[in-house]
């Protein structure tokens, strides 16, 4: 790996990190419950994200099965917290 | 593993990162700065249908040039979010449709009636 690519990806995990803090400040301050599972949702898909060019870093292609899971379970705790917030509860 | 990328593939790989960061970083300034809630539902987007993208491209290109053939499975992941992430969205956008009604906040009314 060049010095070129690891700077690249260096900045990149910056730029991740410095957003999903954004995230955790909308995370703690949003007004109303549903600023929150955006916010959450803005995290699981920054996470999967730097998972993806973590495994560029390392030359692995293991993380993949993960970053599919976690984009996965992000959809699915979303669809569940947006119907809890529509109908109070998740499973009627 | 010891093959060495080309290095104008390294460059490639390394634009397309550095491209998805910085949609990343606009989409969190769109969740704090935008200022009201069905503003902040567009931001995310932006991460999720361009920052995914150029990451999984990223991907595939650099392992591709790594290994010497066509290595495609990380499209998947833009894929995936591309049909998850609306029907996410859309869940949220109605849920907040449905109490900001109940709690009288000043929304257009329902087109369907009944």
């Amino acid at each position: 790996m060049s010095p070129l690519l690891s700077i690249a990806v260096f900045a990149t995990l910056l730029c991740y990190a410095v957003a999903m803090s954004l995230g955790v400040v909308r995370l703690l301050r949003g007004p109303g419950a549903e600023d929150r599972v955006l916010a959450l949702d803005f995290l699981y898909l920054n996470g999967m994200l730097a998972l993806m060019v973590l495994g560029i870093r390392y030359a692995s292609g293991m993380v993949f099965e993960a970053a599919l899971l976690i984009a996965l379970a992000a959809c699915v705790s979303s669809a569940a917290l947006a119907k809890f917030l529509l109908r109070g509860e998740v499973i009627e | 593993m010891n093959a060495t990328v080309p290095l104008w593939i390294e460059a490639v790989v390394a634009l397309l990162l550095v491209a998805s960061g910085i949609a990343s970083l606009i989409a969190a300034a769109g969740i704090i700065r935008l200022p009201g809630l069905f503003q902040r539902l567009h931001a995310p987007a932006l991460a999720g249908s361009f920052g995914s993208w150029s990451v999984a491209f990223a991907t595939v290109a650099y392992f591709s040039a790594l290994e010497g053939s066509p290595v495609l499975h990380a499209l998947v992941i833009p894929f995936l979010l591309a049909l998850t992430l609306p029907f996410a969205s859309v869940l949220l956008a109605r849920a907040a449709l449905f109490r900001k009604r109940q709690d009288g906040a000043n929304i257009p009314p329902p087109l369907s009636r009944g």
